[in-house]
């Protein structure tokens, strides 16, 4: 697999258009469109079980829309062109489009039988085909990046959650994705291990100018490092703006009702 | 009354009957593991008519028993052009017939998997082989390993019903060694205490595989 060399829309990382998504007769999305840039850092933020983790689940192909269309760089995830129509797309399809995506999970989901360097080398080697040599190198830089690689021979279990989670980032950033999807990192972990976690996101977001998706639940953080936040209810978006905007001047009633919930 | 000088006379027979069930056993063990995670990858095919095929032949193997699977591949498929040693038979047919257990052992394991680490395998791209290969069979296979040690165990006494084909195995000489002598008592209680020497060490040692595999979870 390779990353598509020529996008479409280089400017759109992501675009969800009216897209839908029902586990029985529950729609957890409903009609959904957001849109985020190249380089846009977006905050998800809004009460739970508003469609906010399915939104990456979707992008990041772990659930398929019912309908809708998702867009990667002005590619159709879901939809291909096979003899001059749009059909539902295959397997291969959906693969070679969400290459450039990578995702960090709530519980973190290392591999618990391989060493942290292990982890971080796998895709490297085993899906852009570097050797052993560099795929090594490139992961001692990202271990040092977020601080762990000391940890290198270590195993996920051995580890607190916060050193667990920030290897589950330098994994994730070993395959140098365009866009970084963050599904409420730091919900799984003790108060005392969310700074560090957070402290790593924070430097990718002002070093690398990849586009992030941030689920979170930590309003402050939201508030600091996005560049734009999108308050989700009922499975779409009421209301999107800057971060002042929306945590200062909120102009939803539902979003001012539940930042008076979650921020007191 | 036991008899020291025959019990000796009759040893080295019952020792290479010992000799040969080990060397079945070891064989249909490997035919086992092999044919068993093939039947635990393919019954989780996508394809239904795949998965449905693997379910019917695991029933159908399961279902029957394994003298009966002997007899028919060992007298009846040579009136079909298939002749086959009774040795090949052997490893063949017990081999293929623990595989369907084997088949389940590996089906709890990958079960034990979570659905998470199958997703993180995803989110890096990973193919489908490599992740089958680096994410979700070695925690698979380690949690099989005690129930495959049990199968081990149960494969090596099953060979007794080998001797119903003709192979010299340990219960196939202890019975022509009594034929000869009329006298049953030695051989019989040689071979079972030879099939014991063999199986309640294994035992003890599935059992500690076991309390290991607890402890690490």
């Amino acid at each position: 697999m390779t990353v598509p060399t020529e996008f479409p829309d280089p400017t759109t990382a992501l675009r969800f258009a009216d897209v839908c998504v029902s586990y029985g007769n529950t729609d957890v999305l409903n009609r959904l469109d957001l849109t985020i840039g190249a380089h846009e850092k977006v905050s998800i933020i809004g009460p739970s079980g508003s469609g906010k983790t399915t939104v990456l689940r979707a992008a990041m192909t772990l659930v398929r829309p019912t309908s809708g269309n998702i867009e990667v760089f002005g590619q159709n995830l879901y939809q291909e062109e096979r003899n001059g129509t749009f059909r539902s797309a295959r397997e291969k399809h959906v693969r070679h489009v969400a290459r450039s995506m990578g995702m960090v999970f709530q519980s973190y989901n290392l591999f618990p039988h391989m060493s942290v360097l292990q982890n971080v080398i796998e895709a490297p080697v085993s899906v852009l085909g570097l050797t052993k040599d560099a795929a090594v190198d490139r992961a001692e830089r990202l271990l040092d990046m977020v601080g762990l690689r000391h940890k290198s021979d270590a195993y996920p279990p051995q580890l607190s959650g916060g050193q667990q989670q920030r290897i589950a980032i330098a994994r994730a950033m070993a395959l140098q994705p365009k866009i970084m999807l963050f599904d409420e990192i730091t919900s799984a972990l003790d108060p005392e291990l969310v700074g560090e976690v957070l402290d790593t996101v924070r430097t990718l977001a002002e070093e690398t100018p990849m586009a992030m998706v941030l689920v979170t639940h930590e309003m402050r953080f939201a508030r600091e490092i996005s560049d734009r936040v999108a308050v989700f209810d009922g499975g779409r978006v009421i209301e999107h703006g800057a971060p002042e905007q929306i945590f200062e001047a909120p102009s939803e009633p539902r979003t001012q009702q539940f930042l008076r919930a979650v921020l007191g | 009354m036991w008899d020291w000088s025959y019990a000796a006379d009759i040893t080295p027979d019952l020792l290479r009957g010992l000799l040969l069930t080990f060397q079945i056993t070891a064989m249909a063990f490997v035919v086992s593991v092999i044919t068993g995670l093939v039947w635990a990858i393919a019954g989780r095919a996508p394809n239904r008519v795949v998965r449905g095929i693997v379910r019917l032949m695991l029933e159908f193997v399961r279902g029957t028993p394994l003298l009966v699977q002997l007899f028919l591949v060992y007298y009846v498929l040579p009136d079909y052009g298939i002749v086959l040693k009774a040795s090949v038979t052997a490893v063949l047919v017990i081999g293929v017939h623990y595989s369907t257990y084997v088949a389940e052992a590996y089906r709890a394991g990958i079960e034990s998997v979570p659905r998470e680490q199958w997703e993180a395998a995803r989110s890096l791209h990973l193919s489908p082989v490599r992740t089958w290969r680096a994410v979700v069979l070695p925690p698979a296979v380690r949690f099989a390993i005690p129930p495959i040690g049990s199968y081990l165990i149960q494969m090596y006494k099953e060979t007794a019903l080998l001797f119903a084909i003709g192979l010299p195995v340990l219960l196939a000489e202890a019975r022509s060694a009594g034929g000869f002598s009329f006298r049953l008592l030695e051989p019989f209680t040689i071979a079972g205490l030879m099939y014991l020497a063999v199986s309640v060490p294994s035992s003890m040692l599935v059992s500690k595989l076991e309390r290991r595999y607890d402890r690490a979870h």
